[in-house]
């Protein structure tokens, strides 16, 4: 089956639905698609038993009637604006005149000893299960890494019921102080601040603290808590943890999109009024470099203009979106990572999952390429989007992650409905 | 589902029932021990990012392989088997 339509938009998040409505306001004949089964991305994700945030529910019923919206579906495959999707129920080819790429961003895991247990997760991670219906009530639950994701995560937690035991942030507590400081700047967020204040009251937040290992045999039993004191054990069912997001550029690359190489994690490279660098292929929000929820708004809404030829609104959103960009340097300056956390790996921990690839297995290998025929590293299900993250973190080697299709595992039948050879160039 | 909002399906052949709009990660959560699939070398793994990125969660249902059940609501009668 294909369908056409002005404009694609891949990823229905904050940034994916701002694009879908305001390219639709031009008249474009939109489709917005995603992998998940609701819209709203994490930030906005659905909560089973709290509903969806007022701010999600506005923004998808503006949506209504004016956008298509084709929710599990995953791209897995382009050829130039033509995009192949899977789904439940089959493969979907969508011929679009314009892309727009919400892909947003996933959570960065350094790997310590254990850390593949049961009961080890991603904060945002946890508080995503939390949301899909996972049991927590009375569970207690030891919240640690970096960022101010650890917040949100330990308040939904809460809120489910979890006995958050603690949040354990890695940066010190002169430089979390010195962001607090700068958070008049961005009233949405100090606001959001002082909210999870209080909806935290009474759960301990830690500075200057980082788990250094886990323990249990077949599930978690307990953390092992690094700070200025020295070392203690921690007893917990869960641990949420988390060391910030890390861009999801794997189909901008896909895209033939160039890519910002210059820190740690790439992003997707775009001009002032967000195309990158493949004509009529845009992009907006964390795929762009983490900046949180407003920037990912503002950007949607310009990348849809802009995806509609609407080029004039477009650029009147560029102010507004140079000053909440702002607040990605903040957040890079004052949780940056402690350097011992590089070294929580050791020679036996497995650092790719999938794999059960140990990290003394990448000694020799100099790049992602040999770590995959070498050692099998990366070659899993998961395609590199975990290891390829944390290796990159630890100083291994550049993460340069799945750019060949399938982007993700598919169907043979998925594969064999591949109306067109993928263009791009298969390493040498 | 039935009036109540509640969906019945099974994991591992054990009847259990869930809220409409759970995920199978979430209804395979409410049996222990908590185990998803078995690692190349048997150890047990369980969901880490919840998003659809990390594989982990991955569970055959109705018959059909390697589906992440983060990403999967749950169905009416579903049969979801976990770790072969």
């Amino acid at each position: 089956m294909i369908e056409r339509c002005d404009v694609a938009v891949i990823g229905a998040g904050p940034a994916g639905l701002a694009a879908a409505h305001a390219a639709a306001s031009h008249g474009a004949r939109v489709i917005l698609l995603d992998a998940q089964p609701r819209h709203g991305g994490q930030i906005w994700r659905h909560d089973v038993a709290h509903g969806t945030p007022p701010a999600a529910q506005a923004a998808i019923q503006a949506l209504s009637g004016k956008v298509e919206w084709r929710a599990q579906h995953q791209v897995v495959a382009a050829d130039g604006r033509r995009l192949l999707a899977e789904t439940p129920d089959g493969a979907v080819e969508i011929d679009a005149g314009h892309v727009v790429i919400a892909t947003g961003a996933r959570e960065l895991q350094l790997p310590f000893l254990n850390w593949t247990l049961p009961g080890v997760a991603g904060a945002g991670g946890l508080q995503a299960l939390a949301k899909q219906g996972w049991p927590l009530a009375g569970k207690r639950v030891l919240v640690a890494g970096s960022g101010p994701l650890l917040l949100a995560a330990a308040a939904t937690l809460r809120k489910h019921g979890a006995m958050v035991v603690g949040i354990h942030e890695q940066a010190s507590a002169a430089r979390v102080a010195a962001f607090a400081a700068q958070l008049w700047r961005w009233p949405a967020r100090a606001w959001q601040a002082a909210r999870l204040r209080v909806a935290l009251a009474g759960v301990p937040y830690r500075c200057g603290s980082f788990v250094q290992a886990a323990s249990g045999d077949t599930q978690l039993r307990g953390v092992e808590l690094r700070d200025a004191d020295g070392t203690r054990q921690v007893e917990c069912d869960y641990l949420a943890i988390g060391y910030g997001l890390v861009p999801n550029v794997e189909l901008a690359a896909l895209l033939g999109c160039a890519l910002d190489r210059s820190g740690t994690h790439a992003r997707v490279h775009a001009d002032d009024l967000l195309c990158t660098s493949v004509p009529g292929v845009y992009a907006a929000g964390e795929a762009l470099g983490i900046a949180g929820l407003a920037a990912a708004r503002i950007e949607g809404s310009m990348a849809g203009h802009a995806a509609a030829d609407a080029v004039d609104a477009a650029r009147a959103l560029a102010p507004a979106r140079i000053r909440e960009r702002a607040f990605a340097g903040l957040l890079a300056r004052h949780f940056a990572l402690d350097p011992r956390l590089r070294t929580l790996a050791t020679a036996d921990t497995v650092v790719c999952r999938c794999e059960d690839v140990p990290l003394s297995a990448l000694d020799d290998c100099p790049d992602t390429r040999s770590a995959r025929l070498a050692a099998r590293c990366g070659m899993g299900a998961c395609q590199g989007r975990i290891c390829g993250a944390a290796l990159a973190e630890l100083g291994r080697f550049p993460n340069d992650g799945p750019r060949r299709p399938p982007l993700f595992p598919a169907r043979l039948a998925t594969l064999a409905a591949l109306p067109f050879r993928p263009t791009t160039e298969i390493e040498p | 589902m039935n009036a109540q909002g509640v969906v019945r399906l099974a994991v591992n052949g054990r009847p259990i029932e869930v809220p409409a709009g759970t995920s199978v990660a979430a209804a395979v959560a409410r049996i222990s021990p908590m185990r998803f699939r078995d690692s190349v070398h048997g150890m047990p793994r369980a969901p880490l990012c919840g998003m659809g990125a990390c594989f982990e969660c991955r569970v055959h249902i109705d018959g059909r392989a390697q589906l992440r059940a983060c990403m999967t609501p749950v169905r009416e009668g579903m049969q979801v088997t976990t770790h072969d």
